[in-house]
């Protein structure tokens, strides 16, 4: 009996189930807290036609960006696409259809979504091509546009360290999108560096429970970083 | 002498204000961080979920899991906090930042704001702007008045896809700083040794000039 324990030990286990044309809800924020190894596994069985919800579409080199060699994503819908060549020209040609969306809107879709909550009212887009075919609707005199919240077949997710039972710990500015990603997955996987046994975790210390968690797997991280922006080391003898 | 991308950030810091939650964009808003008045704390607010960002990491602090909206690597600052993209945006719509600043290609007389998509040209998204534009009532727009032929940004109606709709009040150019009310322009203060005339000339937008119009100081 496996019980709540969501750990697989395999990609192809944790993809199990994802076909072609399927909605994937992604987290990262640029390569930030990247399902890296999942989307790798999407490269390797070539599943294609996907709509992809993720607030960037990766690097050309890394991220979500590697699915768009093989033509892989149908549609993105993410509020900032640039640092990806063939993203632009697919997009241009428009064999890849884009859905821009503000990002606070994106993250707010998700959470909703996984949250039971079909549509919000937001201010965020009013007046704006965002909100062309969107019903406006005015509150204490302002005006608001109404968005309709995200679902996916599947949720790929990263987290920094999990218990067995899917409880889940981010880390840092690697939170970003995934704790709203999870739980907008009809199937959600994430990937961890860490797992340790139930009761291991402080539940004070639990970002995001269990109850969202399908499928669990421990993966190696490159954690590539997009902008490496350094201060000098402050020389001692210079002093304060 | 039209302001340097510095003395912008720096004639935007004298607007911050001791305990300012503040939220900086890309490019030269970015830069006022370098300028916060001495006796004034501030705290920073990147949206992809930091609050109390601190200075870029030395080459051991390094962490690829710390990052600023601008995918920059960066450090927290005492008193830092941590949350997911959702609670970002709660804070940014729901009125919680004291204060905004953004670049934008062009502003108008109605207090639009366009800055993220040039058709044909630059469609790489608005990440976090559309919301901070909405969210937020205290903002400052930073750009150059004019482009380098001369063409001005400051118009009567935006030409570009807008970013939000009647949401900016306040705009310091390279020449000017200018307050934005009841459909005009209102020049406040203007570069070190640019005349009224010359930004008269650069606004395309009606801008109203009330007597002596100071020079900005720093």
């Amino acid at each position: 009996m496996a019980g709540f324990n969501k750990v697989v030990n395999s990609y192809q286990e944790a993809l199990a189930g994802l076909e072609d044309n399927m909605t994937l809800i992604v987290g990262g924020f640029g390569l930030c807290g990247n399902p890296e190894n999942l989307i790798k596994e999407i490269k390797r069985i070539g599943t294609t036609g996907l709509t992809v919800v993720s607030n960037n579409c990766g690097t050309t080199e890394h991220g979500l960006g590697i699915l768009l060699f093989d033509k892989q994503i149908k549609k993105m819908v993410a509020s900032y696409v640039g640092e990806n060549d063939n993203f632009e020209q697919q997009m241009m040609s428009g064999e890849l259809d884009v859905e821009l969306t503000p990002q606070g809107t994106l993250a707010e879709k998700m959470r909703a979504g996984g949250a039971g909550i079909p549509a919000f009212y937001t201010a965020t887009g009013y007046g704006t091509p965002v909100a062309e075919g969107k019903e406006v609707r005015e509150f204490n005199g302002k005006k608001y546009i109404l968005e309709e919240s995200v679902t996916g077949d599947f949720a790929l997710v990263k987290a920094y360290k999990a218990d067995t039972f899917g409880n889940l710990v981010f880390r840092k500015t690697a939170r970003n999108f995934n704790p709203l990603a999870a739980t907008a997955g009809k199937i959600t996987v994430v990937e961890v560096e860490h797992i340790v046994e139930p009761g291991e975790l402080d539940p004070d210390e639990i970002h995001l429970s269990g109850i969202y968690v399908d499928r669990l797997i421990k993966g190696n991280f490159e954690k590539v970083i997009e902008q490496r922006t350094i201060t000098e080391a402050k020389n001692p003898k210079q002093g304060a | 002498m039209a302001l340097s991308r510095e003395q912008i950030a720096q004639r935007v810091a004298q607007e911050l204000q001791d305990g300012y939650y503040v939220n900086l964009g890309i490019g030269i808003p970015t830069l006022v961080a370098n300028y916060v008045p001495a006796g004034i704390e501030v705290m920073l607010q990147s949206e992809n979920g930091l609050l109390g960002m601190g200075l870029f990491p030395t080459e051991d602090e390094v962490d690829a899991d710390l990052i600023n909206a601008g995918k920059q690597t960066v450090t927290m600052a005492a008193g830092a906090s941590l949350f997911d993209s959702a609670e970002s945006f709660a804070m940014i719509r729901g009125g919680h930042v004291d204060l905004t600043v953004l670049g934008a290609f062009e502003v108008d007389v109605e207090g639009n704001i366009a800055s993220y998509m040039i058709p044909g040209k630059l469609i790489k998204g608005m990440g976090g702007a559309m919301d901070l534009v909405a969210g937020a009532d205290n903002i400052i727009v930073t750009m150059t008045h004019a482009s380098k032929h001369g063409v001005s940004k400051l118009l009567n109606q935006c030409t570009l896809p807008l970013t939000g709709k009647g949401c900016i009040k306040k705009v310091l150019t390279d020449l000017a700083f200018i307050e934005i009310k009841n459909g005009k322009f209102h020049l406040l203060e203007r570069a070190p040794g640019v005349s009224v005339d010359e930004i008269v000339k650069l606004t395309e937008g009606e801008l109203v000039v009330n007597g002596d119009v100071p020079e900005m100081t720093f």
